[in-house]
């Protein structure tokens, strides 16, 4: 089969703004779009631009908008979408290059909600002790590969460029749910913020577009709760 | 313009190996970490089953017999002091990663949870081990999130989307590396005391490999147009189950938990090749078997080229908790239900055992004497310890990741502390310079996209699994045309900022490179040991060749040197399972 692909393109180097390019590409059903895309990029265009490595769902580089939704390039296939696919770069972060965003706003909200094991107790000989369950109550935030599909599907972060936005809350919800954490009131300060979790209006975008199938959601209306309650 | 940075250490590479030398190095010695990638998206991330120490949390168990799988494993090219260190120190690198914050799967009692593995067993090969340290079967993306977490918490220096392209050597030791900048194509010194590269493999030379397109040995091959020689080249493991055409990997873990490889006629075909463990053979017996029931004609599909990976008898509960990435993958990609069915698999390009000599301390290490090259060091796998010998042993890659990226982090801060910066050339950024402007233009040559693809197709059916002389000599042929062919290569995008083409192009140089020290010390080397098989000399040779290879670059083709393997305990074995 072949795809009409259109592609929103910018060189900031020559264009003013950007706009869309057609191309026909052959294709076979299990194709990934990221398939597609090498193929613009291989033999027609070497100057389109954007970020993939893995190729297969897991290190988050290539999270973009296609046919109207966010995905990664490399787990959405063309069986999926049909013969007209129409590609453009996430929304809500500033335009580099073609597909290719600035990566640091987002990066500064995750790193600002203190995204790691807060835990100052003496650390025994061996593993910190941990129940089956406990373990269990935040396995669904540690499958998040930051790859911005959430936060820049969320109508709120759109407008509001200040808005942690849902993958910061699922990477502080990993911790706060966390029995050997112990910073949990500390990060639930961070997002009593007027920037932080109350922002979430419950659109479930986040959720719809997450490659890992994470509730995100869920995680966050977690969160706000942990915060009412100051009970994690 | 070329900006210059001064810093003590400078890393390589933000995967496992590098953030975990970030974290040690930068405690004690002002550290940044360059990497071409932004830390996460790394390709440790896509490690999956796990990483074993003897933790002896489920069954018996020591770090001795874990020495002895690694090395046995390895078919006795491993450095057995190096295979030691790494057992050794894993129990104590499984901890320190659950202090940080790992989430590790637990027992019923709270501690962590372990699982069998390829090659891994207990009592010198009487039986499999449970002694992989696991997260699900995405062990490898909760390290690096594990690692990078805790470098955001320390405040670690990272120079993201940053390409190093050289290595300043002078005085004889390491000055620095010269780095491009993706996001505005300029170029960064970054002089340094010490120098780390973790730069991570190069699948990317093979077709059906389950590497990211990153993977194109760039640590390892600057160092080799330096004079640093490579080590091992010609160990490339094959990991036996890939998904079908694509090379994505799915996990051992999925045999750990008791799955069942099968060829056309549904025979479990393993109970013929390692009667004792079966499905849990190392990695290079198991390809073997698989390209053997393929060419006797057992092969599954229409063109019989593949075997089935078969989970479907498997508790569904155990599918979901314990191996839910791997299954989505097979449904993702090939709409494949491991439930219920077989899913179709091959062998795919994996682990580099070979690389950039170092000793036990990460140091480089440059000629037979193994030679301090001071100030340089490598962890992960773009170095060759070696404590993989000419097999890994899965999971043994986590492990060495953490065990050799804290020594190497360790090692290069506290030689920083004891050494000034060596004076660096007039210009240090001139050679890079150079070779950017010689890759530019040629709107007359070919794509480097298509001379890529020709590497990869030869690579996998020249210098794979099965090898032979006649193979390998017409191998070595096609790269001298397809280097003369990259000489020409046409970069289509002009612009500065992100020019991926151009990235792609040098990535590509790097890969040729390797390609040919990799398929001349295959050639050379007369045996079968591990991953490298040969058809015209099937049996292993520990008169001739129990040793390493050195293959150092000259100004005519690749020059071949050969190192004795440090053996320590065990004496070399038939290797049966």
């Amino acid at each position: 089969m072949d795809v009409t692909l259109k592609v929103r393109r910018f060189n900031p180097e020559t264009d003013q703004a950007p706009h869309f390019e057609t191309y026909q590409v052959p294709a076979n059903p299990m194709d990934r779009v990221l398939d597609l895309l090498h193929y613009v990029k291989w033999n027609i265009d070497g100057s389109l631009t954007f970020r993939r490595s893995c190729a297969h769902g897991i290190c988050g580089s290539d999270a973009m908008l296609i046919n109207g939704a966010n995905h990664l390039a490399c787990k959405v296939l063309v069986r999926e979408l049909g013969d007209q696919i129409t590609v453009e770069a996430l929304r809500g972060l500033p335009l580099v290059k073609d597909l290719l965003v600035d990566m640091e706003p987002f990066f500064r909200s995750y790193r600002s909600v203190l995204p790691y094991l807060i835990n100052d107790e003496p650390e025994p000989d061996t593993e910190r002790r941990q129940s089956p369950a406990e373990r269990e109550r935040f396995d669904d935030t540690t499958k998040c590969i930051l790859c911005a599909a959430c936060t820049t599907s969320c109508p709120v972060f759109w407008t509001d460029k200040e808005y942690f936005g849902p993958a910061a809350i699922v990477n502080a919800h990993r911790f706060i749910f966390d029995s050997r954490d112990r910073g949990a009131g500390e990060r639930l300060e961070v997002l009593n913020d007027k920037e932080g979790v109350w922002r979430c209006r419950t659109t479930f975008n986040c959720t719809d577009a997450c490659p890992r199938g994470i509730k995100v959601t869920q995680s966050i209306q977690e969160v706000k709760r942990a915060l009412l309650f100051r009970k994690v | 313009m070329t900006q210059q940075h001064t810093y003590d250490v400078v890393i390589v590479g933000a995967g496992g190996a590098g953030l975990r030398a970030a974290l040690e190095s930068s405690r004690r010695a002002r550290t940044a970490v360059v990497s071409k990638l932004y830390p996460t998206r790394s390709h440790t991330g896509a490690a999956q089953g796990g990483m074993c120490a003897a933790l002896a949390n489920v069954e018996e168990d020591n770090w001795e017999w874990h020495t002895f799988d690694t090395v046995k494993g390895g078919d006795y090219l491993v450095d057995q002091d190096a295979a030691e260190v790494m057992c050794r120190e894993a129990i104590e690198a499984v901890y320190d990663l659950e202090h940080m914050g790992m989430p590790f799967n637990r027992t019923p009692e709270g501690l962590i949870d372990q699982r069998r593995f390829g090659g891994h067993t207990h009592h010198h090969g009487k039986g499999a081990v449970r002694r992989s340290c696991f997260a699900a079967d995405r062990t490898g993306h909760m390290i690096l999130q594990t690692l990078y977490q805790q470098n955001v918490k320390n405040g670690t220096t990272f120079f993201d989307e940053f390409y190093v392209l050289d290595l300043l050597l002078s005085e004889g030791r390491a000055a620095g590396v010269v780095a491009y900048e993706l996001a505005t194509g300029e170029l960064h010194v970054f002089r340094a005391k010490s120098v780390v590269f973790a730069t991570g493999g190069y699948g990317k030379m093979f077709r059906v490999t389950s590497n990211a397109h990153a993977l194109t040995g760039d640590g390892p091959a600057v160092c080799y147009r330096r004079g640093v020689p490579m080590e091992d080249m010609e160990f490339f493991q094959f990991h036996p189950t890939g998904l079908y055409g694509l090379g994505v990997l799915l996990s051992e873990a999925a045999r750990g938990e008791g799955g069942i490889l099968r060829n056309s006629d549904g025979e479990a075909f393993m109970a013929r090749y390692a009667p004792t463990i079966k499905d849990l053979a190392p990695r290079d017996m198991v390809s073997r078997a698989i390209y053997t029931e393929i060419r006797e004609g057992r092969g599954a599909g229409p063109r019989h080229d593949y075997v089935y990976l078969d989970v479907s008898h498997l508790d569904p509960a155990v599918i979901d908790a314990k191996l839910p990435d791997i299954t989505d993958f097979a449904r993702t990609y090939l709409g494949v239900e491991p439930k219920h069915e077989g899913v179709p698999i091959q062998p795919t390009a994996h682990y580099a055992m070979g690389g950039i000599p170092t000793n036990v301390s990460a140091e480089v290490v440059a000629d037979t004497a193994n030679t301090i090259l001071p100030g340089l060091y490598a962890a992960g796998e773009c170095a060759c310890v070696s404590v993989h010998g000419a097999n890994r042993l899965g999971t043994n890659s986590l492990l060495d990741i953490v065990v050799f990226g804290k020594r190497a982090g360790i090692n290069a801060g506290e030689h920083a502390n004891r050494v000034r910066h060596a004076e660096l050339p007039a210009d240090p950024a001139d050679d890079v310079r150079r070779m950017l402007e010689d890759l530019s233009g040629h709107p007359e040559g070919e794509r480097a996209a298509a001379i890529r693809a020709e590497l990869q197709v030869n690579m996998d059916d020249k210098a794979s699994v099965f090898r032979g002389e006649t193979l390998l000599k017409e191998m070595e042929t096609e790269l001298a045309s397809l280097r003369e062919r990259y000489r020409r290569a046409w970069v289509q995008d002009t612009s500065r900022r992100y020019n991926t083409d151009l990235l792609e192009t040098v990535e590509l140089g790097f890969l040729l490179d390797l390609a040919e020290t990799l398929v001349v010390s295959a050639r050379a080397r007369e045996e079968s040991r591990g991953g490298h098989f040969r058809e015209d000399f099937p049996a292993r040779d520990d008169k001739k060749w129990l040793k390493h290879t050195l293959a150092r670059k000259t100004g005519d083709g690749v020059k071949l040197d050969y190192k004795p393997v440090v053996m320590t305990r065990y004496e070399p074995m038939e290797r049966k399972y």
